[in-house]
Formats: structure tokens, C-alpha cells, sequence
């Protein structure tokens, strides 16, 4: 048999098209080249409950306008991390942290805690809605932030941006806490988002909500992404799969990994990721 | 910890190597065919298409429902992904010995027309293909996936050796024409069962790493 005149792709040629091609421009994973600007940069964090810790030693970028889901077993440190980033841990007595959150490049230790949380909005895992209409929900925020033009339209908007207008329009002085868990949710992200912020945390939005209002929430996440940058703590994996742009994945208070939600779900670069995603821990 | 599914995984596994011993063993029988001129030969080839096929059918429903009911992650879901494509991949196998095993018995009515030198070559190396892309996946062993696309091209110059020298046969003698076309077609088929083996070899490369190395001209950036 003669030898080959030209030759098939030869080892090195195939082996470099098994090499990835992940940047990492401005520390955000991603693969589509283009740089990806960063909304909270956060370096050396450990948080604390008296002496107990909780969070260790972590460093994340949460991109600009993108959705980061938090995942990982009950316990790993998710929501005590997303809580640090609006400084609501202060609420708890005991709890501290160390380490530098900054929020557009301002640290947040030295910004005014309620300007903080304007900026930075939370919607928690059991509604809350205020025991006030529904109107009232919306515009009480942007009635103590001292805003002074025309509320009713404003609220209207934040009622709209939430998918929620159509479904309460006619009975805006309805009491809020006559609404279903669904749309109480739907209320309290309006009620975040009547203040313009910046960022919206949800520490599992959907875990009290049945599948079809689950899915409500995420498409409204989607429409959302654009204008406001998102991070969710999740324990529902396909949830995180189907509604974000990034995964970190968290274990006993670490950072295990950090990547672009197709990556991470496909090919993770730990094996414990690996192993959690698929089923065989937590 | 032990998920409950993944005794489904294993059997998936093994039907779909079952089913690659049909189709590589449909291959072998149909080749030694039209080398031997046996018809029993090909006429247990043309018997044992309905089987691969059933299987075929079979795997993709599995595949569907563990799609469906466990929602797989990461090597899981690029698992499912490749056996999905590598059932399609040894159907047509089985489809292209079909091919020959009939070529087998038309050609056999005829002399033959040359000694068979490049035909057996070509076959070998398209079983070995195969072979080696199915013990690939049993292994997960990438190095051999990759020496298997490797022999891609070798199958490819030896149809179109056997195709050039056929031509200067019926060129010379138009009664061989019939038989010498049909070998052509032989060789066409196992140019296409060693392109099949190149498919299921770079599956095989996905699962286990993740990269897709289908189509290597195009720039992925």
C-alpha cells in the first residue's frame, strides 16, 4: 500500500482542535470573545456567623447584565453570600465578613446601606408582600426614596416590567396579601424594581411556586436581563440550566467553579461539579 | 452515591454494542460474499437487516425516555447525545452490508473479473475501523477514537484505486462492465461504512472530553 500523498489530519492537528477555547477577558469566563463588563467584583471574601464560617476565601466576578445562578447542597454557603452583597447579613447579629466587595468599582462597606439596597434589590424565597394594596406595594419604596414625579405611572411600569399589570390593573387597591403565592411573588419583584435598581438577588424565587408560575418568573428573568443584572441562588439545577447566562457552583463555603452555564452543564472542568450536576451528591 | 438510573445507562451501553457486533459481523459476511462467491453468506446478511434495525428503534426510545425522566447533566447528557448519533451511525452500516451482500449476488452470477487484492484491504480496514470506534467507547479512550479518523483517508485512496483500475478493466473488455460496476459500488459501500466508523469515532470523542471535532476546517472561535 503506498504511502499516504496527503495525509489525513495528523495527531497534532486534531489534538489542537480538542484544545477549548474559553477567554477569560476581565475574569469573566465566556467564549464568544467579546470582553464582558463586570458588575460586582468580589476578592478574598470570608464570611462569618460569630466564629463559625461560613464563606471562604471567595473571588467571583458577576457580569454586567446577565443572569449568575448560585447553586449547591444545602448548607455550601449560597445564600449567605448572596445576602452579603446587599450587606443584609447585618440584620443577623453576629455576622460579619472580610474581604472587598465592590459594586461598580465602589466598595459597598463605605456606601450608604439603604442607598445599597436600592441599588441592590433582594426578592426572597416566600413572598412578602407589605399588608397594604397592591398599589401601595409598589409605590412605597419610591415614596420613601423621595421620588416626586408621576407614581402612578411609574408603579404601572414596575407592575408591567414584572408581568403583572394585566392580572391586576382593574383592582390596584385590592390588598396584596389577597393575591396568589405566584403573583405575590410577581408583586415583590415589582416592588424591587420600582426603585430603577441596578442588580436584583434572588434567593429562590420560585421554591414555594408551582411549575407553571415557575415558569412565569423565569421568562420574566429573561425579559429582565437586559436592563438589570441578576444573581439567583437555586437548589433546582434545571432551573439554573434553563434561566442563566453564568453557574457557580459552591461547596462547604468554597467556589468549586465558575462558568458560562452551557460550559458548566456540558463539560465541567471539577469533578465535583461533575458529580453534583449529575446526581451522585447533595 | 448509586443513582437508580444508572443500570439503565449500563444496558443502554451494552444493547448499543450488540448492536454493533451485528452490523460489524453483517459487514464481514457480506464482504467475504463477494470474495467467496457464497450466497448463504449474503442471504444471512439480507435475514439479520430487520434485527439491526429493531434495535435501533429500541435505543432511540430508551435514549428518549432517560432524556425525558432524568433530565441528564454533563457527561451524562453528552452521553446520551453520542449514543443517539452512533445508532444512526451503525444503522446505516447495517444498511451499506445490505448494499454489498446484494452486489454480492449479482456479481457472483458473473467470472470475476480481477483477483481481489484491493477489496480485502479496503475491508479490513473498514471492519477494523469499526471495531475500534466501538471499543473506543467501551474504553473511553480517546487516542483510539482519533487513530480511527485517522484512517479515514486510506479507505478513501483505496476506492478510488480500485475505482480507477476497474475502469481501465471495462474500458479493455465490455463484458466484464456489470461486474466490475458492481464492485465499484462495493467499494463505494465500504468507503461509506469507514466514514460511518469516523462519525461514531469523533462521538466517542465528544463524550468523553466534551469537544466536538466534527468538521476540523471550521474555526470555532
Amino acid at each position: 500500500m503506498s504511502e499516504m500523498a496527503s495525509p489525513s489530519p495528523g495527531k497534532e492537528q486534531v489534538a489542537a482542535k480538542l484544545t477549548p477555547k474559553v477567554r477569560t477577558e476581565g475574569g469573566v469566563p465566556n467564549t464568544s470573545g467579546k470582553e464582558t463588563p463586570v458588575r460586582f467584583n468580589i476578592s478574598g471574601l470570608n464570611v462569618f456567623y460569630g466564629t463559625k464560617q461560613a464563606v471562604f476565601d471567595l473571588h467571583l466576578k458577576i457580569p454586567v447584565n446577565k443572569v449568575t445562578a448560585l447553586i449547591g447542597p444545602s448548607g455550601c454557603g449560597k445564600s449567605t453570600f448572596l445576602r452579603t452583597l446587599n450587606r443584609m447579613n447585618e440584620t443577623i447579629r453576629n455576622a460579619r465578613f472580610e474581604g472587598a466587595i465592590l459594586l461598580d468599582d465602589q466598595d459597598i462597606t463605605k456606601m450608604d446601606v439603604v442607598g445599597l439596597r436600592r441599588r441592590v434589590g433582594m426578592v426572597f424565597q416566600r413572598p412578602n408582600p407589605f399588608p397594604k394594596s397592591i398599589y401601595e406595594n409598589v409605590a412605597y419604596g419610591l415614596r420613601i426614596n423621595g421620588y416626586k414625579g408621576r407614581l402612578s405611572e411609574l408603579v404601572e411600569q414596575s407592575l408591567r416590567r414584572a408581568a403583572l399589570w394585566d392580572e391586576v390593573k382593574d383592582y390596584l387597591h385590592k390588598s396584596a396579601l389577597a393575591l396568589s403565592g405566584g403573583q405575590q411573588q410577581r408583586l415583590c419583584i415589582a416592588r424591587a424594581l420600582a426603585v430603577d435598581p441596578e442588580v436584583l438577588l434572588l434567593d429562590e424565587p420560585c421554591s414555594a411556586l408551582d411549575p407553571v408560575t415557575t415558569a412565569k418568573i423565569e421568562e420574566l428573568m429573561f425579559q429582565l436581563r437586559d436592563s438589570c443584572t441578576m444573581a439567583i441562588v437555586t437548589h433546582n439545577m434545571q432551573q439554573a440550566a434553563r434561566a442563566s447566562d453564568y453557574t457557580a457552583f459552591m461547596l462547604d463555603g468554597k467556589l468549586i467553579e465558575h462558568n458560562e452555564t452551557s460550559r458548566l452543564f456540558t463539560t465541567p472542568s471539577d469533578p465535583r461539579t461533575e458529580a453534583y450536576i449529575t446526581g451522585r451528591f447533595g | 452515591m448509586e443513582r437508580h438510573w444508572e443500570h439503565d445507562l449500563e444496558e443502554l451501553k451494552q444493547r448499543l454494542l450488540w448492536m454493533g457486533s451485528l452490523a460489524e459481523r453483517a459487514v464481514h459476511q457480506a464482504v467475504h460474499a463477494v470474495l467467496d462467491a457464497e450466497e448463504p453468506l449474503a442471504e444471512a446478511v439480507l435475514n439479520e437487516e430487520d434485527a439491526i434495525n429493531e434495535i435501533q428503534i429500541e435505543i432511540d426510545e430508551r435514549v428518549q425516555r432517560l432524556l425525558a425522566l432524568q433530565a441528564p447533566m454533563a457527561a451524562d447528557l453528552r452521553f446520551l447525545l453520542a449514543v443517539s448519533r452512533i445508532n444512526g451511525d451503525l444503522e446505516r452500516i447495517g444498511d451499506q452490508a445490505v448494499n454489498i451482500a446484494q452486489s454480492a449476488m449479482r456479481v457472483m452470477r458473473h467470472p470475476q473479473v480481477k483477483p481481489y487484492v484491493d477489496l480485502p484491504r479496503m475491508s479490513e480496514l473498514a471492519e477494523g475501523m469499526v471495531r475500534d470506534s466501538l471499543n473506543a467507547l467501551v474504553r473511553g479512550d480517546q487516542d483510539l477514537a482519533q487513530s480511527v479518523m485517522q484512517r479515514d483517508d486510506q479507505v478513501d485512496r483505496l476506492r478510488d484505486q480500485l475505482f480507477r483500475e476497474l475502469l481501465t478493466y471495462m474500458m479493455e473488455n465490455s463484458a466484464v462492465v456489470f461486474a466490475a460496476f458492481e464492485l465499484i459500488l462495493v467499494a463505494k459501500n465500504l468507503e461509506r461504512i469507514g466514514d460511518h466508523a469516523t462519525n461514531i469515532a469523533e462521538d466517542v470523542i465528544y463524550f468523553v472530553a466534551g469537544r466536538d471535532v466534527r468538521h476540523p476546517a471550521l474555526d470555532r472561535r
